[in-house]
């Protein structure tokens, strides 16, 4: 399959690795091509001061993000991080290791920006701006998943994800910058989506669902596009568009949607709930993709923003969002650019939404009606998403976000089990493949990375008979969908929450209700009629 | 001696003061442009105070983190603010409480040496933290043992002449330098030699976790970028 050995399962729960060094020092992506970096304001290649360049952004990164500058001062290499790294554990390369991740850059800023690394250099581990040091970061920075794990542990909460994308922001400001990531950054600003799916393409693929959905249900659901005065844009990751299982999830929002009796459209200016430039630490890169929302949300009218299942595009939409583009509440009144959206949006409901929230309003409503039995072949066990767990939340108290999507999954599911205490919520391990990891060229670290999450799911289906695993968002999904196999799990235990919820739903008219009223639906009129048909 | 000791504590009392002062001003004073709290995180000013007050007083994220290095980290700080609440004595007059804290100030002592033996012997023992170990790491260890372990050898064998160094640190503070005395005390010497290096070097190393922490984004930030627009004012400028 590869040419690198996925690891055996370590004793469970694990103990501490044995650090092997350089384990994965010869992994690092495919460099952006000069195009790729150009589209983004990134220097086609490496410049040729680039040592210089490097330090300066970096004293220019110092003075814009106060957490950048206290995680580096901070450390007191306590080593209480050391472990929680899913890449350290999947590979024991010491360098993996959070803390040391984050001393890749930290010995830097010491040997520039620090009294004792300036006059001191050996005693406190300062070093040079060197390509050596280039090459490690291209290296190591590329084997974070930007999931902030670490951060839950270390008594400072330094986040090496913050690290991981200043570094990145660093490597694109001096010519090197990652092709997976900065291709597809280029796509979605001219297209639209990280696919370069174009407006009439997405126009006939939304069709072609809307007509399964009419198929299987009996109902008129639609999957609208571009539809001004609509009430609602929806904003999901494209992956939802062609990608098993996220498809099956897309159909699961519509039929909700349909059953609620809203109004909503997609938009295709902005078909991409994905923001890659958060990988990259761009804060210019991610405000301009963000603002193709804002545009879509004002040019459409709409009175309300919803997002589908992803876990950093939440985190982009949740936390930063009304940042960017004031898609929220909340706005000083002076504030003219994020008045003009939030006049707009209804204030009576959280801007944006999460369709889990959308959904489990409903449930709580008595909205939804549900057949749980069609479910009931599975027993299912539930994956947080980094970024949804530990950046952003669901509804209106602290860890609503491991609360609404359990509730959803067990509204529409009768066999509901929770793999290990310590790989969940807060504590949830990465798929692997999360902060744009996402791509063939990094396959090793991501089964590798993988480890911890498919341990723990070892465990519930050996020992509580789990054979489904939701999952809520497109990278986690399309990683899960790829690293199942090698660790001897069936690909098609994967599936989204929202295919559950769409499985179970049963429609007010449809074929299911018919079905589930039995005997006494077929002397309804409808009914006649439609075997009339 | 005793002139230069007192110079000594001048300069070190200047630079930790000018050092930690400029690093608050720093942070204080560098935006943080995004929402970036480590979740779940309060949605409230009065839970982010709660947060802070878990972290700093209980070290609550390490407790999660690693039972060992929080037993002797806590037992080392615990220890710490003990010996530093009783040394209280030579700078002021030692009222019902201060006199009812000494005696914990002698355990605070053994406490405080005691954890940093621990972690010191995890950072050379654990060979994940053996990895991350600088020589810097070393020799701040060395300096605290140091300190801890001069100020126990003066309490229980070489008993120093305690009076002489409030009087000593009294006219010191009141600029009083005709009648500056130290006991020629050569593990009193070394004591505030020890500390003298520890206060200069406290800005300019990792001992700023301890201003640090108040100021990280991920345990600092209210939980509502919904419901309000947090912006920085560098990045309003790229609204227009
Ligand atoms: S953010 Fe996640 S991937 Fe990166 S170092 Fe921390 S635990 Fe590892
Ligand atoms: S837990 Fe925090 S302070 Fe401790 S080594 Fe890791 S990053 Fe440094």
């Amino acid at each position: 399959m590869a040419d690198f050995q996925t690891p055996e399962f370590r004793e469970y729960p694990a103990v501490p690795n044995v650090l092997v060094p350089d384990a994965t020092a010869h992994l690092s992506p495919f460099v952006a091509k000069p195009n790729h970096q150009e589209q983004l304001g990134f220097p086609g290649e490496l410049v040729d001061n680039w040592e210089e360049k490097a330090v300066d952004k970096m004293g220019d990164l110092l003075s814009k993000y106060r957490g950048l500058r206290v995680y580096l001062d901070s450390c007191v290499k306590c080593g209480s991080c050391t472990d929680k790294c899913h890449y350290f554990q999947g590979t024991s390369d010491p360098k993996n290791m959070p803390v040391a991740r984050q001393d890749l850059l930290r010995s830097v800023y010491r040997r520039y920006f620090t009294f004792a690394g300036k006059y001191f250099p050996k005693l406190v581990g300062a070093r040079d701006m060197t390509r050596e040091v280039l090459d490690e970061w291209y290296s190591y920075f590329h084997q974070c998943s930007q999931c902030r794990r670490c951060s839950v542990f270390c008594p400072y909460g330094i986040d090496t994800a913050e690290i991981s994308m200043a570094a990145r922001e660093i490597m694109d400001h001096v010519g090197l910058g990652q092709k997976y990531c900065n291709e597809i950054l280029g796509k979605l600003q001219t297209v639209g989506n990280n696919l370069g799916l174009p407006g009439p393409a997405l126009a006939a693929t939304l069709e072609e669902y809307g007509e399964e959905i009419e198929d299987d249900t009996g109902l008129p659901v639609k999957l609208p596009l571009d539809i001004k005065g609509a009430d609602i844009l929806l904003i999901t990751p494209s992956a939802d568009f062609f990608a098993e299982p996220h498809i099956d999830g897309l159909m699961g929002y519509a039929k909700v949607f349909h059953e609620a009796g809203v109004s909503w459209t997609l938009s295709s200016h902005a078909s991409e709930a994905a923001n890659f430039s958060m990988f990259i630490g761009s804060y210019s890169n991610m405000k301009k993709v963000a603002e193709r929302i804002r545009d879509a949300a004002l040019e459409l009218g709409v009175k309300r923003v919803m997002v589908g299942e992803c876990g950093h595009a939440w985190r982009v939409a949740y936390s930063f969002w009304n940042t960017l583009t004031g898609i929220g509440a909340g706005a000083d009144p002076n504030d003219e650019y994020a008045q003009k959206l939030q006049k707009q949006l209804d204030p009576s409901v959280p801007q944006p939404m999460h369709i889990c929230e959308f959904t489990h309003d409903l449930i709580q409503k008595g909205k939804l009606r549900f057949d749980k039995s069609v479910n009931d072949e599975r027993v299912v066990t539930f994956h947080d998403s980094c970024n949804v767990a530990r950046a952003s939340r669901m509804g209106d108290m602290p860890g609503g976000q491991f609360i609404i999507p359990r509730e959803v999954i067990k509204a529409c599911c009768n066999n509901f089990v929770d793999m290990d205490p310590e790989t969940i919520q807060e504590k949830t391990y990465c798929c692997g493949g999360g902060g744009g990891l996402l791509t063939d060229d990094l396959m090793e670290i991501r089964v590798k990375g993988a480890l911890p999450r498919m341990e723990a799911l070892k465990d519930v289906a050996d020992n509580r008979g789990v054979n489904t695993l939701a999952a809520i968002c497109a990278i986690c999904k399309a990683q899960f969908a790829k690293v199942l196999p090698y660790y001897d799990f069936p690909m098609h235990m994967l599936v989204s929450t929202h295919q559950l919820v769409g499985e179970a739903l049963v429609m007010t008219g449809s074929e299911q209700e018919k079905e589930l009223l039995g005997e006494d639906a077929d002397e309804a009129p409808e009914a006649k009629a439609a075997e009339q048909d | 001696m005793s002139v230069l000791y007192a110079l000594l504590f001048y300069v070190a009392t200047v630079l930790l003061i000018a050092g930690v002062g400029f690093k608050i001003r720093q942070y204080w004073t560098t935006p943080a442009p995004l929402k970036i709290p480590t979740t779940p995180a309060p949605t409230t000013r009065g839970g982010v105070v709660f947060r802070m007050a878990r972290e700093v007083l209980l070290f609550e994220s390490l407790f999660k983190g690693n039972k060992w290095i929080w037993l002797f980290g806590y037992m080392f700080h615990i220890g710490l603010a003990l010996v530093l609440v009783r040394h209280a004595r030579y700078f002021m007059d030692v009222g019902p409480v201060l006199t009812f804290i000494q005696p914990f100030g002698i355990y605070g002592g053994m406490a405080m040496v005691a954890g940093l033996l621990g972690l010191w012997g995890r950072r050379i023992v654990v060979e994940r933290i053996r990895y991350i170990t600088n020589p810097s790491d070393h020799l701040i260890l060395a300096l605290l043992v140091g300190i801890g372990a001069s100020g126990l050898m003066m309490k229980f064998v070489e008993h120093t002449d305690i009076v002489a160094v409030k009087i000593f640190f009294q006219n010191w503070m009141t600029l009083n330098f005709g009648a500056l005395a130290l006991p020629s005390d050569p593990v009193l010497m070394l004591h505030l030699l020890l500390v003298a290096v520890l206060m200069i070097i406290f800005p300019l190393s990792k001992l700023l976790h301890a201003p640090g922490v108040f100021f990280s984004p991920s345990r600092n930030q209210v939980d509502n970028p919904r419901e309000k627009r947090h912006l920085a004012a560098w990045a309003a400028e790229l609204d227009k």
